[in-house]
């Protein structure tokens, strides 16, 4: 496999400035290249104020860099609209947020289901046996049908992995995932993800404070200041 | 599926706001079936006794003398005296008017003055000559009746109620009238109508068409022929074309009755207003509440655009969330209606019956719908135009 088909995420040159043309005008990131593997679990981190954040919504296709160049499995994105950045970010993407933000309308399974119902409207037999099986799978069978508020924090997200899983994203981006779980919780929900990361096929890169966390991953990228001081593989981790 | 969903979750505001519809669609179509009713019941009343379309001989004018070219004349005329004189040649006009779609039915009638002597007693009338068969078609004289037949033989006459009383006539009992002609008649009464006008009551006297024209002095001819039209709104456009087709003289109901005709378009336009004022208020409830329910799913928007929703979808959310309160609303709202609307013609005064047309049952669902989904068009396109950054920042 040669690197260029391996390589989820391909970051060139990558500049994010805030206020454009205003006298305040800020740089947060100063020209980043990066480039994750298909099998990367990787983890970035960086105090606070150091650009994680804001690199972690150009990365999702949430926000626009104001110059370099992101390629999403292979496919430049500077130039996309926001139609075309939804499709790509719906396709090839999941998130896993710090509050895990489920919708509170819906139950468990409905949540799992939603991204699938965005894309084809009402989901089929297939993709609720799928959603099912990512349940059961985190532990949550028993839960379908409850309410988010009903749910302790690591129950929510683990249905928020759940969800980020069910469109079988490439990229599985978590942003302070086991931010406000406490050890033993948190613990869990990394081996999840760990665990799915490498059962579906999808990178992971998560954003975390937890160095223990980080010690966990198989590479730790180093943000401070907008710039990448440090990105370091640690043991046998993917073949490259 | 997804405003759905939200309508459920928001439940306390979803029912305030469908309250709030409802109510206003209770108010719209109340008051139109109301206005309705009421404008049915009077036209039905003035029409009742009063023909569509009156068409009446030409006013006879004065003939001026041709003058050679540029002379100046100077006249000084005094209008003529419209004597009584008959329709020329009405029988064909009879005939062609029947002919036309849009006229339901028309009848010749012979009308002029009188003196109504009983004994010592003397009344001004009016007398009306009329073939009884066609001018049931007109005027429904036979539901009128209080007391004897409805039938027109030579000799007879129906009179009103007030006339019964003023001259103590009952049917069976013998009138005397004189038109000024030396030729006094003597009929029997053979029935008696109330037709609810005073005025009318009081003075007409209905005679079979032969026998007026004797006593009239116009053997043969008819004054005037009488009209009712399928739709009695269009009633002023036939009596035009009819005018300008037999070069008489066309008065539709409108023209006599304008007052009438201007306090209903008044009414309308009232119930317009209510209809405007109250579609406004109902507006800016949903917009508010949708506004409201924008901020609060703020949030839940980002969550949605990050999973893949595209600004089309959440859009659609929200104007569906709008059309949704409006229908739901308004199918309250036309329940509340058709309480109001039981409990009036049940326990209300009584006076007239008000039918709740299927159009304005339609007419309120769609106008309500189509009122959620302009004032979700705000609110909507906030939702949409948010930035999911910022959107699943906000807290």
């Amino acid at each position: 496999m040669s690197e260029a088909e391996a390589a989820v995420l391909r970051l060139v040159g990558l500049r994010k400035s805030y206020n454009v043309g205003l006298s305040n005008e800020t740089e947060v990131l100063h020209g980043l290249d990066l480039v994750i593997e298909r099998d990367d679990f990787a983890a970035l981190i960086g105090p606070s104020g150091s650009g994680k954040s804001t690199l972690l919504n150009l990365i999702g296709l949430l926000d626009q860099p104001s110059a370099g160049e992101l390629y999403l499995l292979g496919e430049p994105t500077s130039t996309m609209d926001d139609a075309g950045r939804t499709r790509l970010r719906g396709e090839s993407i999941g998130f896993v947020f710090q509050f895990h933000h489920l919708v509170q309308a819906f139950g468990a399974l409905d949540n799992v289901l939603m991204p699938l119902m965005l894309r084809h409207g009402r989901p089929g037999p297939a993709a609720i046996d799928r959603a099912r099986g990512l349940l059961a799978a985190m532990g949550l069978e028993k839960y379908a049908q409850t309410r988010p508020n009903q749910l302790s924090g690591g129950q929510q997200q683990r249905v928020a992995i759940a969800r980020a899983l069910v469109t079988q994203p490439s990229l599985l981006l978590a942003d302070e995932p086991t931010g406000n779980l406490d050890t033993r919780t948190a613990a869990d929900v990394f081996e999840l993800m760990r665990r799915f990361g490498r059962e579906v096929g999808c990178a992971v890169l998560l954003v975390t404070h937890d160095p223990r966390l980080s010690a966990a991953c198989d590479r730790t990228i180093d943000l401070v200041d907008g710039r990448i001081v440090s990105d370091t593989r640690v043991g046998p981790s993917g073949t490259g | 599926m997804l405003a759905l969903q939200f309508l459920r979750d928001g439940r306390g505001q979803t029912v305030t706001i469908l309250v709030g519809v409802a109510v206003g669609v209770a108010v719209v179509v109340f008051v139109s079936a109301l206005i309705q009713g009421l404008q049915s019941n009077i036209v039905q009343r003035t029409l009742g006794t009063q023909a569509h379309i009156r068409v009446l001989a030409p006013d006879e004018v004065n003939r001026q003398p041709v003058v050679a070219k540029d002379t100046l004349q100077l006249v000084w005329e005094d209008k003529r005296a419209q004597r009584r004189r008959s329709i020329n040649n009405w029988q064909q006009v009879v005939a062609t008017l029947d002919t036309l779609p849009s006229v339901g039915a028309v009848s010749p009638v012979i009308a002029g003055p009188a003196f109504a002597g009983r004994g010592a007693a003397l009344e001004s009338v009016a007398l009306t000559g009329i073939d009884l068969q066609r001018y049931q078609q007109i005027i429904p004289l036979p539901d009128y009746i209080i007391d004897g037949s409805a039938r027109l033989e030579p000799g007879e006459a129906m009179i009103g109620s007030e006339l019964a009383m003023t001259l103590g006539l009952r049917v069976g009992d013998k009138l005397r009238l004189d038109t000024g002609r030396d030729n006094p008649a003597v009929v029997n009464v053979v029935a008696v109508f109330e037709l609810g006008v005073r005025e009318l009551d009081a003075r007409n006297v209905y005679l079979g068409l032969k026998q007026a024209q004797a006593l009239l002095g116009l053997p043969g001819g008819v004054t005037q022929l009488d009209l009712v039209v399928d739709d009695i709104f269009a009633a002023d456009t036939i009596a035009r074309r009819i005018a300008r087709l037999t070069g008489l003289e066309a008065e539709s109901w409108m023209e006599k009755n304008a007052q009438l005709m201007n306090a209903l378009s008044a009414q309308s336009l009232s119930t317009n207003m209510i209809i405007v004022f109250v579609s406004l208020s109902v507006a800016f409830g949903i917009a508010s509440v949708l506004s409201v329910s924008v901020v609060q799913r703020t949030r839940e928007i980002g969550i949605l655009r990050a999973m893949g929703a595209g600004r089309q979808q959440v859009l659609q959310v929200f104007l569906i969330q709008g059309a949704l309160y409006g229908l739901l609303g308004a199918l309250m709202g036309i329940a509340g209606a058709y309480v109001l609307v039981w409990v009036f013609n049940t326990f209300g005064p009584g006076l007239f019956y008000i039918p709740v047309a299927n159009t304005l049952v339609v007419f309120a669902l769609v106008l309500a719908t189509v009122v959620g989904v302009l004032a979700a068009a705000v609110p909507s396109r906030r939702a949409a135009m948010l930035d999911p950054v910022v959107a699943i920042r906000y807290v």
